[in-house]
C-alpha cells in the first residue's frame, strides 16, 4: 500500500486526468478515476486533484459520475469555492429527465456539507418533496433533516416541516419512513415528531408494506406513543403479534421493545410478552452469526432478571459449543448459572465441569467461577467438582479454584470444612497473584483448620524480600497475625521476622505504617488485637436469600435493544443506581387497606443504601412486647415473616446483643425497614405514611406474638 | 443509525472506508461505539451511538457482507480491493445518511450500475466437469461447488447461465457423554435460494409430505420428519404449505434464507459418527489413547470433509489420514480424507505429557469432530420438487443441494 511516496502517485494521476487523450476515451478516462478512488481509500491525500476532478464531473456515464460524487463529498469541506462550480452542474442534473439521475444528484448537493451552498439547494429539495418517481423523494426527505444538522440554529420553514407531515402519507413506504426519520432530527428540541392517535395508527397500518428496517424505524418511534385506553392498548398489542415472533432479530427486539414500554402499568402483559418472544429469541441464539448470538444471550440475561424461570427446560440451548469464542462462552455460562434448578443442576454441573480444562484459560475460569455461584445453593456437589480441580495441579486451575472457595466460603460459612481441607498442599501449583492472595485470606482466617498453615507461611516470610507484589506482602502480614492469633506457639517467632522485615527494611510506607499498626497493637495486649483483627469470617445475609431477587420488568425495559446490554459493567451499575427509583415510583400510589407484598424486592445493597439513608426518611422507635422472641432462631423467623410478605435481609450471627434483623417490606402505599433490638423496633418509611405505619406495626406484632407463643 | 462503515482487513488494513457524515465534531470519539463481525476472513464494522439496535446493527453488517458476496462472488480480501468502485456504489445507495433505505436486491439492482470484477485463475479443475469431446458425462450432473461463487449480475450482462440454487444447509450441535449417553443433539436449518434469473416469476418449492411442525402433529405413519419450530422469509407465501406442504416464493436476485427451523433432542435418525474411545497410561507414564471412530452413514455416502479435534493429546498407517500434534492449541488433530460410511476407523496415539496427574483424566478430551456431510440432512428434510412458473425460456438449471456441517460435535471422555 502506497502509504508512503503519495505526492508522486497525485502528480501523476494529475497528468492522466488532464491529458487530452485520456478524456476523450471514456474508457480510460473513467479508469483513471477508478485509480483516484483507489488511492484515496488508501489512505492518501489526493485533495489536490479536486479542480481536475470537478471537470470530470461532467459526464453522461453514470458510473463515472458516482465515482466523482464519492471523491467530491469527501473533499468538499476543504474546498468551498471549487464546489462552487460542482452545484451547478448538479443543479442541471436535477432536470434530468432519469430518475436515477436526479436522486444522485440531489443526493450529492446535500452531501458536499457547505453551508455557503444552501441557497442554491433549497429549491431542488421543495422541488425533489414533489417529484414523481419515489427514489428522488426520499433522497430530498432526508436531504432536509442533514440540511438541518448543517445549520442546526436555523429553523427549517413550517412550510417544509407541514409538507414532510403530509408525506407521512407517501404511497412509497421508504419515503414515509424518511418522513419519520426527518422529523425526528428536525423537531429534535420538541421532543421529535408528533405521535399522535391518528398518525400512530396510520403508522401501524402500514407497517406491514414496510421492510424490516423501516418496521424497526417506526416500532421505534411509536415507543412514545400512549394508547389513550386499554381497549387500544390491546388492539394495537393484538395487531402487533406477528411482530413479535418475527425471525428477523431486530423486528423482533424492537417489537418487545414496543410493548415493554406500551403496557409499562401492566405488568401482566409485559411478562406474557416475555414468554411469548422466548422462542424467537431462543432461536437467535443459534443463529448462524456468532454476532448475533452473542447479542441475543446477552438479551436473555436481561429478561431473566425479571423471570429467572423463563428458560429453565431450554438450559440445553447454552451449552457452549466447542468452537465458540470465549466471549459467547461466558456469556452462556452466566446464563445456565441463572437457569439451575434441582431437575437440571446435575447435568448443568456436569457440563461446566468439561469446561474447567477448556485450553483457553479465560474460559476455564470462567468455567470454574460459575460452579462457585451455584455451589451457594448446592454446595456439596461444586465443592466435590472445585476439589476434584485441585488434583490436576495447573496454576491458572488451582488459582481460579482458590479464589472462588474464598468467595463461596464467605457467603457459605458450611463450606469451610471441605475448603480448609482441600486447601493443603496446594500453595505449590499457585503463580499468580490473585490466586496467592485468596489462599493467604483464607490461610488468615481458617488458619486453626489447617495444620500446614503455618509451614506454608514461614515459607513465603523466608522469600518476602524476593517477593514483588505488594498485595501479597500487605495479605501476607495480616495472615500471620491472624493465624498468630489462634496458633501463637509456632507463628510467634516468624511474626517477629516479618515484622522486623517490614519495619526496619521496607521502604514501603503502606507497608510499614501497617506493620507499626499490628506491632502497637500487639502492645495494647492479645484481647484488643483480636478485637481489631478478628472481624467477620463471612457474610451470611448474602446467604439468606437464595439466588437473586427478581427485578422490575420496567428496571431494564429502557436498556433493552440497545448496546448496554452487550457491555455488561455497565448494565450491572446501572440496575444498582437505578433499584431506588423504581421502588419510589410505585410507592407513591396509595391504596388504603394495607396488602405487604415482596415484590419489587430489593436487594442487600439496595436495601444498605436505603438504610444508611434514613435521615432522609421517616423514622420511629417503637416498642412491642414479646419477650420469647429472642429464643427462637433465625430460621423459623425468616419464614414466619415469609408468610406475611415481609423479606428478612439480613441478621446478626445469633449469640451477639443486641440481635438485629433486617427486615423490608413493600406495600403500595408503603415502605418500611426495621431494626430489631430485642424487642424495640426502629422503622423507617418512605414516603411518610402515619396510618399505614400503623397497620404494619399490628402485622408485626401480631407474628412475633405467635411465635413467641409458640415457643411457649 | 450508522455513522461510519468499514471494511477491514484481517491484518487491520482499510479496505473500504464510508462516512455518512452523522457527526459533526470528528474528534469526539466518546459516544461513538464500534460493532463488528467477522466475515470471510474480514472485519466489516459499523460505528454508532449507544441508542441503536445491537440486532439491527448486526443484521445490517451480516446482510452488507451478503450483498458483496452476490455483487462480487466471493469474500476474500482480493474481491473487495478489486471491486471497490462496486462497493462504494452499494454503500451510497443502502444508506444514506446513516439511514439504511433498502437491502433488497431485487431494487438495488435497478441503481448498481458497476460491474463486478472477477479473478478465477484458469484451473484444469473446471474441465473436470465436461466430458471427453464434450460429451455429458455422470459427472456434470453433480453442481460444482464453485458454481455459486460468481456475481449475480453476470446474469445480465455476459448472458450467463440462468440457474437457481437451492441449498438443504443443516447445522449439528451434538454433545456425548463420558459414558456414551448423547446428552444433546441439536439441528438448526436452513433453506437457502441463491437465483441468477434474471426474471423469476414463482418458484414452488414442494418439502416431504409428512413434514411436520411441533411436538403434537403426526402425519401418517411412516417416519415423519419433523421440526419443533419454523420460521418463513416474509415474501414465502404458504397458502399451500398446511394441505400440500408447498412453499411458493418469488426469488429475488442473490441469496436468501426462505426457511429456517430447528429440531431439538429428538434426531429422527442416528448420530452420524460415534467415537469409542480408551485411555490408558502405561508404565513409562505415557498416555496411551486408542480411538476407534465408527461412522453410521449409508454405504457410499462420505463425509466431504473430517476432522477430529482431540483436546490435549503418533503412529498411522493409512495413507489417507494424517495427524498433528498441534502444541499452541494442545490438541492432536487426526485428519481423515476418505471415511466411508459403514466403515470403522482406529488410532492409537502415544502421548508423553509429563505433567500429567495420575488422579483422574479430567484433563484428556473432549473430542471435537467437525465434518461436512453432503447430500444428507440430520432431520431427513427433503426438496420433492423444484418447480418454476412460467417455465424459463432458454435452457435453466435448477440444482438441489444438501449438507450438514457440525456446528459442535463434542465427546467427552
Amino acid at each position: 500500500m502506497p502509504y508512503l511516496g503519495g505526492e508522486e502517485t497525485v502528480r501523476e494521476l494529475r497528468r492522466a486526468l488532464s491529458n487530452p487523450n485520456v478524456q476523450s476515451d471514456p474508457l480510460r478516462y473513467r479508469n483513471t478515476i477508478l485509480k483516484v478512488i483507489r488511492t484515496m481509500s488508501q489512505g492518501v491525500d489526493v485533495s489536490g486533484l479536486f479542480s481536475e476532478m470537478v471537470k470530470a464531473c461532467a459526464t453522461v456515464d453514470v458510473v463515472q459520475k458516482k465515482l466523482v460524487y464519492v471523491f467530491l463529498c469527501s473533499y468538499a469541506t476543504l474546498n468551498p469555492e471549487l464546489s462552487l462550480l460542482v452545484i451547478n452542474s448538479l443543479r442541471k442534473d436535477c432536470q434530468d429527465p432519469n430518475p436515477m439521475v436526479r436522486s444522485l444528484a440531489l443526493r450529492n448537493m446535500t452531501n458536499l456539507r457547505l453551508p455557503s451552498l444552501v441557497e442554491y439547494v433549497e429549491q431542488p429539495l421543495t422541488a425533489g418533496l414533489r417529484d414523481r418517481a419515489a427514489c428522488v423523494r426520499r433522497v430530498a426527505v432526508l436531504g432536509w433533516a442533514k440540511l438541518h444538522n448543517l445549520q442546526p440554529s436555523s429553523e427549517i420553514d413550517a412550510v417544509v416541516v407541514n409538507e414532510l407531515y403530509s408525506l407521512l402519507r407517501d404511497p412509497d413506504p421508504v419515503v414515509m419512513v424518511n418522513c419519520l426519520r426527518a422529523l425526528e432530527e428536525i423537531l429534535k428540541e420538541e421532543g421529535g415528531v408528533a405521535i399522535n392517535k391518528p398518525i400512530t395508527h396510520h403508522l401501524l397500518n402500514r407497517l406491514k408494506e414496510c421492510d424490516i428496517w423501516g418496521q424497526c424505524e417506526v416500532l421505534r418511534v411509536l415507543q412514545r406513543y400512549r394508547p389513550q385506553s386499554e381497549d387500544e392498548l390491546f388492539d394495537i398489542l393484538s395487531l402487533l403479534d406477528s411482530f413479535l415472533v418475527s425471525p428477523h432479530p431486530p423486528v423482533m427486539a424492537a417489537t418487545l421493545s414496543l410493548f415493554l414500554s406500551v403496557s409499562s402499568s401492566l405488568p401482566a402483559v409485559s411478562l406474557a410478552a416475555l414468554e411469548r418472544v422466548s422462542g424467537p429469541l431462543l432461536a437467535a441464539c443459534g443463529s448462524g452469526s456468532r454476532e448475533m448470538r452473542f447479542a441475543a444471550v446477552c438479551h436473555i440475561q436481561l429478561l431473566l432478571r425479571s423471570v429467572p424461570g423463563l428458560l429453565g427446560v431450554h438450559y440445553k440451548r447454552f451449552f457452549c459449543g466447542y468452537a465458540e469464542p470465549a466471549y459467547i462462552k461466558e456469556r452462556k455460562m452466566q446464563v445456565l448459572v441463572e437457569l439451575v434448578n434441582d431437575e437440571n443442576v446435575a447435568m448443568i454441573l456436569d457440563e461446566l465441569k468439561g469446561y474447567c480444562t477448556d485450553v483457553n484459560t479465560d474460559t476455564a475460569q470462567a468455567a470454574i467461577s460459575a460452579i462457585g455461584r451455584i455451589g451457594r445453593s448446592y454446595s456439596d456437589r461444586c465443592l466435590q467438582i472445585l476439589t476434584g480441580l485441585l488434583g490436576l495441579k495447573q496454576d491458572h486451575i488451582t488459582s481460579a479454584v482458590v479464589q472462588t472457595m474464598r468467595d463461596l466460603v464467605w457467603v457459605c460459612p458450611q463450606c469451610s470444612d471441605t475448603v480448609c481441607l482441600a486447601l493443603e498442599g496446594c500453595e505449590e501449583t499457585l503463580q499468580d497473584i490473585q490466586g496467592r492472595q485468596a489462599l493467604l485470606w483464607l490461610l488468615g482466617v481458617y488458619g486453626e483448620r489447617i495444620s500446614s498453615a503455618p509451614y506454608t507461611l514461614e515459607v513465603l516470610i523466608d522469600g518476602v524480600r524476593s517477593e514483588a507484589s505488594l498485595g501479597i506482602k500487605m495479605e501476607l502480614l495480616t495472615a500471620t497475625m491472624r493465624l498468630f492469633l489462634c496458633r501463637p506457639a509456632e507463628t510467634q517467632d516468624m511474626l517477629g521476622r516479618l515484622l522486623h522485615y517490614c519495619i526496619e527494611e521496607t521502604t514501603d510506607m503502606c507497608m510499614r505504617d501497617q506493620a507499626l499498626l499490628y506491632y502497637r497493637l500487639l502492645h495494647c495486649g492479645i484481647e484488643e488485637t483480636r478485637k481489631v483483627l478478628q472481624g467477620r469470617r463471612s457474610d451470611p445475609s448474602l446467604g439468606v436469600l437464595i439466588g437473586r431477587p427478581t427485578k422490575p420488568v420496567s428496571q431494564w425495559a429502557r436498556c433493552f435493544n440497545t448496546l448496554e446490554p452487550l457491555s455488561q459493567g455497565a448494565v450491572e451499575a446501572e440496575s444498582a443506581s437505578r433499584g431506588n427509583s423504581s421502588t419510589d415510583g410505585l410507592a407513591s400510589s396509595i391504596t388504603a387497606p394495607l396488602s405487604l407484598s415482596l415484590s419489587p424486592a430489593v436487594s442487600p445493597e439496595d436495601f444498605e443504601h436505603l438504610w444508611l439513608q434514613r435521615q432522609a426518611l421517616h423514622t420511629e422507635r417503637e416498642c412491642v412486647r414479646c419477650p420469647a422472641v429472642l429464643h427462637c432462631s433465625p430460621q423459623s423467623l425468616q419464614a414466619a415473616m415469609q408468610l406475611v410478605n415481609i423479606q428478612t435481609l439480613a441478621f446478626t450471627p445469633q449469640h451477639t446483643l443486641p440481635w438485629r434483623v433486617y427486615l423490608y417490606t413493600h406495600t403500595l402505599s408503603e415502605d418500611g425497614q426495621e431494626e430489631e433490638e430485642g424487642i424495640k423496633v426502629t422503622l423507617n418509611q418512605q414516603p411518610r405514611d402515619d396510618d399505614a405505619l400503623r397497620q404494619f406495626l399490628t402485622v408485626l406484632t401480631t407474628v412475633l406474638n405467635t411465635l413467641s407463643s409458640e415457643k411457649d | 443509525m450508522i455513522s461510519q462503515v468499514f471494511i477491514l482487513s484481517s491484518k487491520g488494513d482499510h479496505l473500504i472506508y464510508k462516512d455518512y457524515f452523522r457527526r459533526r465534531n470528528h474528534y469526539n470519539h466518546k459516544d461513538l461505539y464500534f460493532l463488528h463481525i467477522r466475515q470471510g476472513g474480514l472485519y466489516w464494522v459499523a460505528t454508532t451511538t449507544v441508542g441503536s439496535s445491537p440486532f439491527a446493527i448486526i443484521e445490517f453488517l451480516n446482510r452488507l457482507a451478503a450483498l458483496v458476496k452476490d455483487y462480487c462472488g466471493s469474500l476474500s480480501e482480493k474481491s473487495v480491493q478489486m471491486n471497490f468502485a462496486l462497493i462504494y456504489e452499494l454503500l451510497d445507495e443502502i444508506v444514506d445518511y446513516g439511514y439504511i433505505q433498502t437491502m433488497s436486491s431485487d431494487v438495488l439492482k435497478n441503481f448498481i450500475q458497476t460491474e463486478a470484477v472477477t479473478s478465477r485463475p484458469f484451473s484444469l479443475f473446471d474441465l473436470s466437469n465436461v466430458g471427453l469431446f464434450g460429451a455429458e458425462t455422470q459427472q456434470s450432473k453433480v453442481a460444482p461447488s464453485s458454481a455459486a461463487t460468481r456475481p449475480i449480475q453476470s446474469s445480465r450482462e455476459q448472458g450467463g447461465k440462468s440457474e437457481i440454487f437451492v441449498d438443504v444447509i443443516e447445522r449439528m450441535t451434538v454433545v456425548i457423554g463420558s459414558n456414551g449417553v448423547l446428552m444433546k443433539a441439536d439441528v438448526e436449518g436452513e433453506i437457502r435460494v441463491k437465483c441468477y434469473m434474471p426474471s423469476c416469476s414463482e418458484m414452488r418449492i414442494g418439502l416431504n409430505e409428512e413434514f411436520s411442525i411441533g411436538k403434537s402433529q403426526l402425519r401418517g405413519y411412516g417416519a415423519a420428519v419433523r421440526v419443533d419450530e419454523c420460521s418463513f422469509h416474509q415474501a414465502v407465501r404458504l397458502d399451500e404449505f398446511d394441505s400440500h406442504r408447498i412453499l411458493r416464493l418469488c426469488p429475488s436476485q442473490g441469496e436468501q434464507t426462505v426457511m429456517q427451523y430447528q429440531l431439538s433432542d429428538d434426531l429422527p435418525s442416528a448420530l452420524p459418527f460415534r467415537l469409542f474411545p480408551t485411555i490408558e497410561r502405561d508404565n513409562g507414564g505415557r498416555l496411551l489413547m486408542y480411538m476407534k471412530l465408527r461412522c453410521d452413514l449409508p454405504p457410499k455416502r462420505s463425509p466431504l470433509t473430517f476432522v477430529c479435534l482431540i483436546s490435549l493429546s503418533q503412529e498411522l498407517s493409512s495413507p489417507d489420514q494424517s495427524a498433528e500434534l498441534k502444541p499452541q492449541s494442545r490438541a492432536v488433530v487426526w485428519q481423515i480424507a476418505r471415511f466411508a460410511g459403514g466403515t470403522q476407523l482406529s488410532a492409537l496415539f502415544k502421548l508423553e505429557v509429563p505433567s500429567l496427574s495420575s488422579a483422574s483424566m479430567l484433563e484428556v478430551g473432549p473430542v471435537g469432530l467437525s465434518f461436512e456431510l453432503p447430500k444428507i440432512t440430520a432431520t431427513g428434510l427433503q426438496i420433492r420438487f423444484l418447480r418454476l412458473s412460467p417455465v424459463q425460456p432458454g435452457p435453466s438449471q435448477r440444482w438441489v443441494r444438501y449438507v450438514t456441517h457440525s456446528d459442535s460435535y463434542t465427546i467427552r471422555i
